[in-house]
């Protein structure tokens, strides 16, 4: 049985007889217990034929392809429902309501197949373990929150969950007759039975690295180019977490003509506006988030960037001046540089200026430029990532 | 057994399990079913079974890196989805059968009862008539091998002919093939009477009706007198004899399908160092050839082999004790989806439905003329001839008719069936499912669009010239599929030698829809009404694919 790395050998091969490549890296997320996926990475290819496409001809927009049912009801009725991002659903089982439970479990979910990731990129592409991960010592941070839950003595009575529990004793104590018909004033209540919310501590995160990472996300980054860039740096997250076994905070931040910091990288990928480009706002705002919030004495700070290469500022003269302001604290600054297939390659404005100014070769341990095409697979994706991170 | 890797991976199974087996076919013989005596039951595990599925389950076919692609993307979604199948049939002579070893009795029994349902299909179904005088696997071996040998000598060039034979795999001409073979057992040629009636009265002579009608009467007692009904034609008309004749020669042999075309006709091919290719051509051909008929009688095939296993498990005394066991593995397989279709409940019901219609005698003038809803579910002419007619339609029938004839109102209304319908919520961010018809018409509609159906294409002998290959794709409401244009015609290229054009339709894409306006002459009526979506608009293209670059231009 052929091996992966065989297979992307051949693949690459198939540039050199003059076809395209045709396998794509697919991830299959295993359904775990809880939050706990896990990545697995197998290869894909399509084996192209003339076929008939679908085209919606007489469908309402927002309506999708039918297919067959059973069960009772009348035309019209709505027989089900689907959220379309179900993360945010699942949850609600428990202390259901507002509160930090909720979004948290989702960003736990893809920690977790991040790192799985990671290590597959780790392991099965080789990608370079760190040598050196600074010396920056590890930070806990505690919070204290209502989350903990105690029977008979708290701080705040969870009614809910008291409710349930009173009932679950009357149902055991033979207590409720008719389930239909519940009259809760019958109800024999034990104190073991009420609930309450206590303030416990907990640990809010144990950090070794930040890595923020920044998106041109001006009028040009449209369609496969932010594909791209998103791609990658969700490998590079990805293996970030795996190299320091999920020790990184992650700062997610856009720019145009302006920079602004998102919270998620839900809305880092998502975001889309058609402004100008002016890289060195990114920049600035980092170094000026690092220095205000006095970061670099605790964290390994990774940066990366990915751009279409377009910029405002065609000799960088701003954006130069703040790169080498990073480089006094860095671990690494990565910048993907990812061609529209319009323009000619090696043409863009960021390419040209980091070039010309001798920064790539002066600091080369600190900084990577790696510069690819919209359509780029997967493989080159990750042959990106060995070059940022070498 | 043929290669040492199919040693290494099978196993027969036992004994005992092998007499359940034997058992199982005196019965299903008792009832109806047609089959060959002998059949290999093999004991694979679910691991053999994802390395075998994307050799369609034939151990012995010829080795490609897609399939090991498929291998590895199957064992990486068998560790994160764990499945557990409990049989696969391959339409072979001897029919071979895959099983889990792990099965209890009373189970194998059930399995097996569906696995001859399986194979009395491939062995009675007309569209299968093409693979009945092969040996499938020991066919393939020997293409393994001479794929094999090719790549010692060519390399990777092998893999490249393999992916873009694979290209046009599915335009090979099946239907043209099938026919060429039943044709063969009935076909005769023209008789003087029929040329004289069908064609040459009415196509070269053009004769009024009248004298039509009179030539038929004065047949009809030339027949009765024994007098030679031609002498007075051929007095007449002295062309008539030299005419026939010129019929009976110009049988007009089919036209060559896409694959076959490229073969006869490539310039590449015909170099003396590209021939093997040809091979290579071969064996795609006849691979996907094989296995058309499967994929065009998926639902009947799953509905019949799940409709056997519970009418034979059923009265057979082994499954005493067993009847929850059953009830449960029984409903996992053949239970209707509340959205979604499941092929084996969809086939297996249908099959029910159509005995019972036919038993009632339902297919009939008589009922079909009832318009009364009383009277049509109280009809009954006790004709009890449902099970003939059901082994008729197995014989007879593929998806495409099976669905088409045999679903109606009746039969949705029956199991609550309905399209169901998808749409975006944008207030709850949510898909809705909705029921979206309840007509037997639409339902029909919706699986028959699910139907394997490749696109018509051909070669267009008159824009084929000049080195150029001209296809024409036959516009039946939909496009093709224009992610795959570029790649399947590099392909084609390759195999050419040449220049490719390819004439297909693609949908303009209409411009911004204007707003609606208020109705100007009655002005309560509302503003926003729903317009019906406007029809499609279809134009003719040309892809041209030359030096592996790709442009298209509208006709």
């Amino acid at each position: 049985m052929i091996t992966l790395d065989e297979l992307l050998e051949r693949d690459r091969r198939r540039e050199e007889d003059g076809f395209k490549r045709k396998i794509r890296i697919g991830r299959i997320v295993r359904p775990g217990t809880g939050a706990k996926g896990k990545i697995i990475v197998v290869p894909t290819t399509v084996e192209e034929k003339f076929v008939h496409d679908e085209i919606a001809q007489d469908r309402e927009p927002g309506e999708g392809e039918p297919t067959g049912g059973t069960g009772q009801g009348e035309q019209g009725d709505i027989i089900g429902e689907q959220p379309v991002r179900p993360d945010e659903d699942a949850q609600g089982e428990e202390g259901a309501g507002e509160g930090p439970g909720q979004g948290e479990g989702g960003e736990h979910e893809m920690e977790a197949n991040a790192y799985e990731l990671g290590k597959v990129l780790s392991q099965d592409f080789a990608l370079p373990n760190l040598k050196d991960k600074g010396k920056k010592r590890t930070l806990a941070r505690y919070v204290y929150d209502l989350t903990d839950k105690n029977k008979g003595v708290g701080q705040i009575l969870d009614k809910k969950a008291t409710l349930k529990k009173v009932v679950e004793t009357n149902i055991i104590l033979g207590n409720i007759p008719d389930v239909a018909n519940i009259d809760p004033t019958t109800f024999i209540i034990s104190p073991q039975d009420l609930i309450y919310r206590i303030l416990s501590r907990e640990k809010a995160f144990e950090s070794q690295a930040l890595v923020f990472f920044l998106r041109d996300y001006s009028g040009s980054m449209g369609g496969k180019v932010t594909q791209t860039v998103v791609s990658q740096h969700v490998m590079l997250y990805s293996w970030l977490l795996y190299q320091y076994d999920r020790q990184v905070e992650t700062r997610f931040i856009l720019h145009d003509t302006q920079a602004r910091e998102v919270s998620d990288f839900y809305k880092y990928y998502s975001y889309k506006v058609a402004g100008g480009t002016k890289v060195f706002t990114a920049f600035k705002m980092v170094n000026d988030i690092v220095e205000r919030e006095n970061l670099a004495r605790d964290y390994n700070i990774y940066v990366f960037h990915g751009t279409d290469g377009d910029d405002w500022d065609k000799n960088g003269k701003q954006t130069l001046e703040e790169i080498e302001r990073m480089l006094g604290y860095v671990a690494r600054i990565g910048i993907s540089i990812v061609e529209h297939s319009y323009v000619g390659s090696n043409q863009t404005e960021v390419e040209k200026y980091l070039k010309s100014s001798g920064i790539l070769n002066k600091h080369s341990s600190l900084i990577k430029l790696d510069v690819l095409g919209e359509n780029a697979e997967d493989s080159r994706i990750i042959q990106g990532i060995k070059q940022l991170i070498s | 057994m043929g290669s040492p890797e199919r040693q290494k991976i099978m196993e027969l199974v036992s004994q005992h399990v092998k007499g359940i087996m034997e058992e199982c076919k005196l019965r299903a013989r008792d009832h109806g079913l047609v089959f060959d005596d002998e059949t290999l039951e093999y004991v694979v595990t679910n691991r053999d079974m994802i390395e075998l599925s994307p050799k369609v389950m034939i151990p012995t076919l010829y080795d490609y890196w897609v399939h090991d692609v498929r291998v590895l993307s199957g064992k990486g979604m068998y560790e994160a989805y764990p499945s557990n199948p409990y049989e696969t049939v391959i339409n072979t002579r001897p029919a071979i059968s895959f099983y889990n070893d792990n099965n209890p009795d009373w189970l194998n029994v059930m399995i097996f009862y569906h696995v001859l349902g399986h194979i009395d299909f491939f062995q009675n179904n007309l569209f299968y008539k093409n693979t009945w005088d092969i040996d499938l696997t020991g066919q393939a071996l020997s293409d393994k091998r001479v794929i094999a040998q090719l790549r010692s000598e060519k390399g990777r060039w092998v893999d490249y002919a393999i992916e873009f034979a694979r290209g046009v795999d599915n335009l090979v001409g099946y239907h043209k093939e099938l026919n060429h073979t039943i044709q063969k057992d009935t076909r005769q040629a023209m008789t003087k009477t029929d040329f004289y009636f069908d064609i040459f009265l009415q196509v070269i002579k053009h004769v009024s009706h009248n004298t039509y009608l009179k030539e038929i009467t004065r047949y009809n007692k030339a027949n009765d007198g024994n007098e030679d009904f031609f002498e007075q034609i051929l007095s007449r008309y002295p062309e008539f004899e030299e005419l026939y004749r010129k019929q009976l020669m110009s049988q007009i042999p089919p036209a060559l399908d896409v694959m076959e075309y490229i073969t006869r006709h490539s310039s590449f091919l015909k170099e003396a160092e590209n021939e093997w290719m040809k091979t290579v051509l071969q064996i795609v051909k006849n691979t996907s050839l094989y296995f058309q008929p499967q994929i065009r009688t998926k639902i009947m095939n799953e509905g019949w082999a799940s409709y056997w296993h519970e009418y034979l498990f059923m009265r057979d005394d082994r499954i005493c004790g067993h009847e929850i066991d059953y009830a449960r593995v029984n409903a996992g397989v053949t239970s209707m989806p509340k959205v979604g279709l499941n092929p084996y409940a969809l086939g297996m019901r249908l099959f029910e439905h159509i005995e019972h219609m036919e038993d009632r005698g339902c297919y009939s003038f008589e009922y079909r003329f009832l318009k009364d809803e009383v009277r049509k579910k109280g009809f009954d002419l006790n004709k009890g001839t449902g099970k003939e007619y059901i082994l008729k339609v197995r014989e007879n029938f593929n998806d495409f008719t099976f669905i088409n004839t045999f679903i109606d109102q009746e039969f949705v209304s029956q199991h609550d069936l309905f399209v169901a319908g998808k749409r975006f919520n944008n207030e709850r961010m949510s898909w809705q499912y909705y029921i979206k018809s309840k007509k037997a018409e639409d339902y029909k509609d919706m699986i028959i669009d699910t139907l394997y159906h490749p696109p018509q294409i051909s070669v267009d002998p008159s824009g084929t010239r000049n080195g150029v290959l001209y296809l024409n794709h036959k516009f039946e409401g939909k496009p093709l599929k224009i992610d795959f244009i570029e790649n399947t015609m590099i392909g084609i290229e390759f195999l050419w030698g040449g220049p490719v054009h390819l004439e297909t339709s693609e949908v303009v894409r209409p411009g911004q829809p204007a707003d609606s306006f208020a109705n100007f002459w009655d002005p309560s009526s509302p503003a926003a009404v729903k317009k019906a979506p406007e029809p499609v608009k279809w134009k003719r293209m040309v892809y041209v694919m030359e030096n592996r670059k790709i442009h298209k231009r509208e006709l």
